[in-house]
């Protein structure tokens, strides 16, 4: 019988379809939610919801629940759902929707997540105008901790950790969200309404509406502010609740758009599409194709080589690029190779050095504490660095005569103006190339062409190029000469 | 595969984009910046998301949105913004979400100093985050490593869905060596767990909250049998020269380098020295340190921090054998000379026997 007299019903006011049929993810009482009576979740839930329906996003929604009472917004929400830290969902719901452009992304938040320990999330979520939908409930307290103050909090208004009421001198004024996003050039929309009345009821389910309908309309940052009431920890009816939002919260905070960009905006382009898979390796640099060939392969790798060395210079002198040079070509003579410079503050203090080793076997530590060769472009480094030379190893050293402290009798010493003779090439500045040419003289070990191919690599400008040859078949002729002078006084 | 001589960091990078890797949620700081700036350079390239955040924190709460859509995502930092980024692991692994952290180490407490150390162990490998959980700590040594360990990572975060850290120190971030890299780039499933506004993924639920004290020990208790499993079966470490050693080195990242070069030189000097690099930090190698104690006399734990691996191998060796420690901090690096010194001292003290010694007895 009963149900015969219900069939004769239509219905017109039905629980939209964006909700759970039950709520099973709930323990108990899964026909009804965990809000208080009168409590504005409940509302503004339904309103989103609504709005789900309407412009039929269900499956295309993902919702970011906060901390706070409405965690458990996923309880309800027949959606995608996401449920973030304290302060956090306009972060996630940055990467959600920059993650799947084609999914419409609603941030809710409350109060004290988003006005306090989420500020700095929800200010530069707004200022990259990420396309979401923000809710944010404003009911002016904690409410799911016990009812501590939040920074939404009345001048006056009791809580639990303002006893006697919130000061302006003690925790500064109540915090305008709104207002203050509403300073940013990127937010597309922002609106505060409230739910004091059925009035106010209605403008909020159009504001929210339309957030939702400017993200499906493909437009940018949404912002909904909801005065909503909190019966429970105001410790008022719920009717005198509706009526302090209208009669004492609307005081603060004042309803209205603050910023409606919408009649004006044009939709957010479409992501390109990405590449094929095949062409990632040529994208990132590491295809084979575009990986020079090592000469290594072409020639007899070299034969028995295990240098230890340590470049050391002002910043500037280029001593970085003398070390990589030296690397990239012992890699392109078929030898284990290792780079490792100096960083950060020794970097900007003005002195550089690095460490580089080539070796037949593979390296073990690319730290050379005990180099075989020193090349040290100017006096500090030749002074840091010289008693650590290894006995019969050499130092390369960019000056006409060695401090008398740093004179060594178990090491092998060419000593020259390494500078001057690069500004007589050209440029002063070659004279990392000079050093490098008597040092791969001094050692003998690699070919010509790894020393072009490696030069080639890391030199693109022809002229500098050109300059760098010269100067390292300069430093190669320098030692030349330099063992002829000790053969002749020998 | 040709070799290119390519800084650690810039080679993370590379691989995480063959491994699949599509979003990149970064904070400049040094020693890691550089994996930054190349994922600033080439994940929009790839049809990817790079975006520098606000700060660590954001950071990685923007990896749990990424992650929670399904998409491989890491992000880079070093000490004080992992510090910041602990909050959002913390609820990573709680919620069961893959993701991957490059920690390249620098100075601490507090600023420190940017030189490197390696004083985040504890924070990293223990967890520094609230609640029962591990990251997977994988720790390269050299730039290879740093590629390869990193396309491991993204396997193992999505494997155990759980925050995996890559934990470099500096050197090894801004040393070059010669990389080579796979000639071909993965594309990884969307997880059928993800949330990706489908209708499909619409009943998919990403959280970490579980309000039931029952139902959260029985979440904490599925996340600990996920951690047993990596205990059995993704322990790595490198044994160099270990099965006559009476002295076992044992150093992690650049250390490990170090200790090879000391190896060879106590070896030259007769002493049966060998090294144990661990390579997993989480899960700790501990059946490697357990197969060398019928021979091993001693165990000398190198760091460049307070003793923080020397910890997890007084674990690993329950007392077996004494553990000593050796350590540097501050951007100071044990040198070759100093730790050979000890070996010397450790050798004469343990009663370890010289294999020219031994020679010479024999021909007395």
């Amino acid at each position: 019988m009963s149900s015969e007299l219900i069939s004769e019903y239509e219905v017109i006011h039905a629980k939209p379809k964006a909700f759970y049929e039950t709520y099973e993810r709930k323990d108990e009482l899964q026909h009804q939610t965990h809000y208080c009576p009168g409590c504005g979740h409940g509302t503004i839930h339904k309103m989103l919801a609504q709005a789900m329906d309407e412009f039929g996003i269900k499956d295309r929604t993902i919702l970011i629940s906060p901390v706070g009472c409405s965690v458990f917004a996923y309880y309800y929400f027949d959606v995608g759902n996401v449920q973030a830290a304290h302060g956090r969902a306009s972060a996630v719901a940055t990467a959600v929707k920059r993650s799947r452009p084609e999914s419409i992304v609603i941030s809710y938040q409350g109060d004290g997540d988003l006005a306090a320990i989420g500020s700095a999330e929800i200010l530069h979520a707004a200022n990259r105008g990420e396309p979401i939908a923000v809710i944010f409930v404003n009911n002016a307290i904690y409410s799911m901790t016990g009812g501590q103050f939040a920074p939404t909090t009345l001048i006056g208004q009791k809580s639990t950790t303002t006893p006697s009421g919130r000061s302006a001198i003690h925790e500064g004024y109540p915090l305008h969200v709104s207002e203050l996003l509403a300073t940013l050039e990127a937010p597309m929309y922002i609106e505060r309404v409230g739910l004091g009345d059925n009035r106010q009821i209605a403008q909020a389910s159009r504001a929210i509406r339309r957030a939702v309908e400017n993200q499906v309309r493909g437009l940018g940052f949404s912002f909904i502010e909801v005065l909503s009431p909190c019966p429970t920890i105001w410790r008022l009816s719920p009717v005198e609740s509706q009526r302090w939002v209208r009669e004492v919260m609307e005081k603060t905070y004042p309803l209205g758009v603050f910023r409606d960009r919408t009649k004006d905006a044009q939709p957010r382009p479409t992501p390109q599409e990405p590449p094929a898979l095949d062409a990632i390796p040529q994208i990132i640099g590491v295809a084979d194709a575009d990986v020079t060939e090592h000469s290594a392969i072409r020639h007899e790798p070299v034969t028995d080589v295990d240098l230890h060395v340590r470049v050391a210079g002002f910043g500037g002198q280029g001593v970085l690029l003398l070390g990589e040079v030296l690397a990239e070509a012992g890699l392109d003579a078929g030898l284990e190779v290792s780079w490792l410079p100096s960083y950060g503050p020794e970097m900007r203090s003005g002195t550089s050095n690095c460490h580089v080793r080539l070796s037949r076997e593979p390296i073990d530590s690319p730290l050379v504490t005990a180099p075989n060769v020193l090349v040290a472009m100017n006096e500090p480094s030749l002074k840091k660095f010289d008693k650590s030379v290894q006995a019969g190893g050499w130092v390369i050293y960019n000056g006409d005569a060695f401090p008398p402290e740093c004179v060594r009798k178990d090491v092998h010493v060419l000593a020259l103006p390494f500078t001057q003779i690069a500004d007589a090439l050209g440029d002063a500045r070659a004279a990392n190339m000079v050093m490098l040419g008597a040092l791969l003289e001094i050692a003998g070990a690699l070919p010509q062409t790894s020393v072009d191919a490696a030069l080639a690599r890391l030199v693109k400008n022809p002229r500098f190029f050109e300059l760098d040859e010269r100067a390292l078949a300069r430093g190669r002729e320098l030692y030349r000469e330099s063992v002829r002078e000790v053969c002749h006084a020998g | 595969m040709r070799k290119q001589l390519m800084k650690g960091n810039e080679a993370i990078v590379r691989s995480a984009i063959l491994a699949g890797c599509r979003a990149f949620y970064g904070y400049p700081i040094t020693p890691a910046s550089e994996i930054t700036e190349a994922a600033a350079e080439f994940l929009p390239r790839v049809g990817g998301v790079f975006l520098q955040a606000e700060s660590e924190v954001a950071a990685i709460n923007m990896l749990y949105g990424a992650s929670s859509a399904g998409v491989r995502a890491m992000t880079a930092s070093s000490g004080p913004g992992i510090s910041l980024m602990q909050e959002g692991i913390s609820y990573m692994a709680g919620a069961e979400l893959p993701c991957v952290i490059a920690d390249i180490t620098r100075g601490g407490p507090g600023l420190g100093n940017i030189a490197a150390e390696q004083s985040d162990y504890h924070q990293v490998v223990k967890g520094g985050g609230n609640g029962s959980y591990h990251t997977l700590v994988l720790a390269p040594s050299s730039a290879q490593e740093m590629a390869d360990l990193t396309a491991l990572a993204f396997e193992l975060a999505d494997r155990y869905r759980n925050p995996v850290v890559v934990l470099a120190d500096g050197f090894v971030g801004q040393m070059m060596e010669p990389v080579e890299f796979p000639q071909r780039a993965t594309a990884p499933q969307t997880p059928a767990w993800a949330v990706t506004g489908t209708a499909e993924s619409r009943g998919n639920l990403i959280t970490s909250l579980h309000m039931g004290s029952d139902e959260l020990e029985a979440h904490i208790q599925h996340l600990e049998s996920k951690y047993r499993r990596a205990e059995r079966e993704e322990t790595r470490a490198e044994d160099w020269r270990t099965g006559d050693a009476e002295i076992v080195l044992v150093g992690y990242g650049i250390v490990g380098r170090i200790l090879k070069a000391v190896t060879a030189e106590a070896r030259a000097d007769g002493i049966p020295v060998g090294l144990l690099r661990p390579i997993t930090l989480y899960p700790f190698p501990t059946g490697n340190f357990q197969r060398l104690v019928p021979r091993a006399r001693v165990f000398l734990v190198v760091e460049m921090s307070n003793g923080q691996l020397a910890e997890d191998v007084r674990l690993a060796l329950n007392g077996a054998r004494p553990v000593e420690f050796f350590g540097r901090m501050g951007g100071n690096v044990p040198s070759h000379a100093e730790v050979l010194a000890l070996v010397r001292r450790l050798a004469r003290q343990y009663g370890v026997v010289m294999e020219r010694e031994e020679e010479r007895m024999a021909h007395v």
